[in-house]
């Protein structure tokens, strides 16, 4: 309890900069490995640490960042090797291989505190494996349909509330000669975001945790109907052409050039369409709507995380300093729209004043009954996850092929799931 | 009479020890850093690890995946194909960097900065080169479609083809490959020897007849050198795959060195142990090009 206390004070020190000696009695070093490569990230996290180590003068914090995409491969090997204090990544199953491998240290006894055990309920479940907390969260972002408003409003189109009007709005954009989305599938996860969507709409939440925990089949009649709705899409010409040798970020000028007329994408995406120059008058929100009307809503919402390595050396500043992201104050700073520009996992915090994150807080919160999962590469295990993206594009590009490509995900499934 | 001190055992073997010692350095780090990991990725194909945890052992179980991979014309068997396409194609650098280095092998105001130009993309990073023909393959805005346009014909998505995207690649891997062909046929031409070139003059020898008696006769050794290094650049493709089309569209543009990075290190590999039995064959594919270049070097040497 004094434990608690103690966090809760500090946090509330720093973040009002009331910094005071009696309280700065952890001392050593604190290494932090951090993979927010990104210019504003960056900032943010530097920032964030400034306040923590004002808060503890005799800590010696020693911060790295380590590229976004290197530090994907890069966290085997430090880990093992050279462990830091602290490390952030990503939540679900996408820790599975590092809490299986020991690597990470179990900190249920934070989640048993009040202070965060009452806050951050919401993302418990994506922190639990084996009924343990492995990390806290520090950010987390609504997916769904980012959409040119202009374009909607010239062709008399309105934001679809069903599957009908969903392809009905499609079919309208490509008669007037534009792409209804765009997408860029090199990197193949964002072909995941859509078979996200499709899967979860069409079976429900429940059966597409199944599906990526390996329970069901790929060849299940059920998996098909989902590729026949999606498939529907692309007869249609939903997507725009040659999106195989596009990242998702070369897919951006389609929808700012007014060539394509929408993009499901995580919130992230918002930041580089208004630096391209679309104003929130051009751009809006919405979610994807139902396509079974027996299965309810459920939503991808990417939870980032803060982790402690098993070999860390300074567990108890570390744990201090987990207390601090995601305490309230932190979490509404970070998460600003001058900052991350995301939701804060907190439910004591302020969401910031942003159209879309009102628009994705108010959805998470209120209209995603059935679930919410992480993202198809975290839900599932690293390997199915790039066999069956890997499937999902080659689906987009040879819809013909499906029979094939479930064939050899099924392979694949029980190969993998043993 | 007096008899000399008896030597130290330094004194009496120092002319026998002495290579040793030089070569002990660059020996022990041979040794551990390749000879070694040789020995391990061996064994390591014999177990299922993830590089985190607990190894299991599998006796030749990956072999057999691997098998059944080929037979299915899975990822490994279009791999392999790959690696052939790779092979024969790449080859393709050899007579090309010998016509442009005949081609500059003159002394005419400048050459030096023809010749320079014509090197330049050897010395800039694969990188970039992978860039730059990501860019001029870029179906809606790349240089290669508007080209195309001039003469009629529509708009291809090189890297987005299935059948399309390894020639592609190969054809940016030739760039910077023949610029490095040409770089030692031109050293190879500076050495050629003018008197045979000029007795071969007064024998009546011209043009291809001249070149394929005369000249290339001299030019074997840098074209050995040209074939070895264009066989283990093939064989290693990987920084072009990797930087233009990350093994796609649907993994058909992979080649073993990708796959094996894929499967054991890439952001979702995590088996390690499939990874080392991908280099097994890669080694072995290997091996049989490096064993005859070893043989045809030991016999060049017993020759003279």
């Amino acid at each position: 309890m004094t434990k608690t206390l103690r966090g809760a004070f500090a946090a509330l020190a720093c973040s009002t900069l009331l910094a005071s000696p009696a309280l700065a009695e952890l001392t050593g070093d604190l290494k932090i490995f951090l993979d927010t490569s990104n210019p504003a990230p960056r900032a943010t996290m530097e920032k964030m640490i400034a306040d923590f180590q004002e808060a503890h003068p005799d800590l010696n914090i020693e911060t790295t960042v380590i590229d976004r995409e290197a530090y994907k491969t890069q966290i085997r090997n430090f880990l093992t090797a050279n462990a830091p204090d602290v490390a952030n990544w990503y939540a679900a199953n996408r820790m599975k291989p590092f809490v299986d491998a020991g690597l990470f240290e179990d900190v249920s006894d934070l989640w048993a505190e009040a202070e965060i055990a009452d806050n951050l309920a919401s993302t418990k479940g994506a922190m639990t494996i084996d009924g343990k907390q492995w990390g806290v969260p520090y950010t987390y972002y609504q997916w769904g349909v980012y959409y040119r408003k202009d374009i909607y409003d010239d062709l008399g189109l309105s934001e679809p509330t069903d599957w009908d009007s969903f392809k009905a709005n499609c079919q309208a954009i490509v008669d007037s000669g534009k792409a209804c989305f765009t997408i860029g599938t090199k990197y193949l996860w964002t072909a995941g975001g859509w078979f996200d969507y499709l899967n979860m709409r069409t079976n429900g939440f429940d059966f597409h945790m199944a599906l990526a925990a390996g329970e069901v089949s790929w060849e299940d009649e059920r998996v098909k109907q989902t590729f026949a709705n999606w498939r529907e899409l692309i007869d249609m010409g939903a997507f725009i052409d040659n999106h195989q040798t596009y990242s998702w970020q070369e897919a951006l000028p389609f929808m700012v050039q007014g060539d394509a007329a929408g993009y499901l994408m995580g919130n992230f995406a918002v930041a580089p369409l208004r630096e391209a120059g679309l104003t929130d008058d051009q751009l809006d929100f919405y979610q994807f709507p139902a396509i079974n009307p027996d299965v309810e809503l459920a939503e991808d919402a990417p939870t980032d995380t803060f982790h402690i390595p098993a070999n860390a050396t300074n567990k108890e500043a570390a744990r201090e300093f987990l207390r601090f992201v995601v305490s309230a104050d932190v979490q509404t700073e970070i998460n600003n729209g001058k900052n991350l520009g995301q939701l804060p996992v907190n439910a004591a915090s302020m969401v910031d004043d942003d159209k879309f994150l009102n628009e994705g807080f108010k959805m998470l919160s209120s209209n995603s009954p059935g679930g919410v999962a992480q993202f198809w590469d975290r839900d599932a295990p690293a390997e199915m996850a790039k066999v069956s993206m890997e499937g999902f594009q080659e689906f987009m590009v040879k819809p013909d092929n499906l029979d094939r490509i479930l064939a050899k995900l099924e392979r694949a499934r029980q190969r993998i799931y043993k | 009479m007096q008899t000399l001190p008896k030597r130290g055992f330094w004194a009496r073997n120092q002319r026998r020890l002495a290579p040793w010692l030089f070569l002990a350095p660059g020996i022990a780090f041979f040794l551990v850093y390749v000879i070694l990991p040789v020995f391990q990725s061996f064994n390591l194909s014999l177990y299922e690890w993830d590089g985190l945890g607990a190894k299991e052992y599998l006796g030749l179980r990956n072999y057999e995946d691997l098998y059944w991979e080929f037979v299915d014309r899975d990822a490994f068997f279009i791999s392999l194909k790959n690696n052939l396409i790779w092979l024969f194609l790449y080859l393709l650098a050899i007579p090309g960097g010998l016509f442009i280095a005949l081609f500059l092998n003159q002394n005419v105001w400048g050459i030096r900065l023809y010749k320079s130009l014509f090197f330049f993309p050897f010395v800039i990073s694969q990188v970039v080169v992978g860039l730059v023909f990501a860019w001029f393959y870029d179906p809606a805005f790349g240089l290669l479609n508007v080209a195309l346009g001039w003469i009629g014909l529509g708009p291809i998505n090189v890297l987005g083809d299935e059948n399309l995207v390894t020639y592609g690649i190969i054809a940016a891997g030739l760039w910077p490959q023949t610029a490095y062909c040409m770089i030692l046929y031109l050293t190879g031409l500076n050495a050629v020897d003018p008197e045979q070139i000029e007795a071969g003059r007064l024998d009546g020898a011209k043009g291809l007849r001249m070149l394929w008696h005369i000249i290339l006769p001299q030019l074997r050794p840098a074209t050995f050198i040209a074939f070895v290094v264009t066989i283990i650049g093939a064989l290693r493709s990987f920084d072009l795959i990797s930087i233009m089309t990350q093994g796609g569209p649907f993994g058909s543009s992979r080649v073993l060195a990708f796959y094996m990075f894929e499967v054991a290190l890439s952001e979702y590999g995590f088996r390690m142990g499939y990874g080392a039995a991908i280099a097994v064959v890669l080694f072995l594919i290997m091996l049989c090009f490096i064993a005859y270049f070893l043989w045809s070097m030991w016999r060049e040497e017993k020759g003279h």
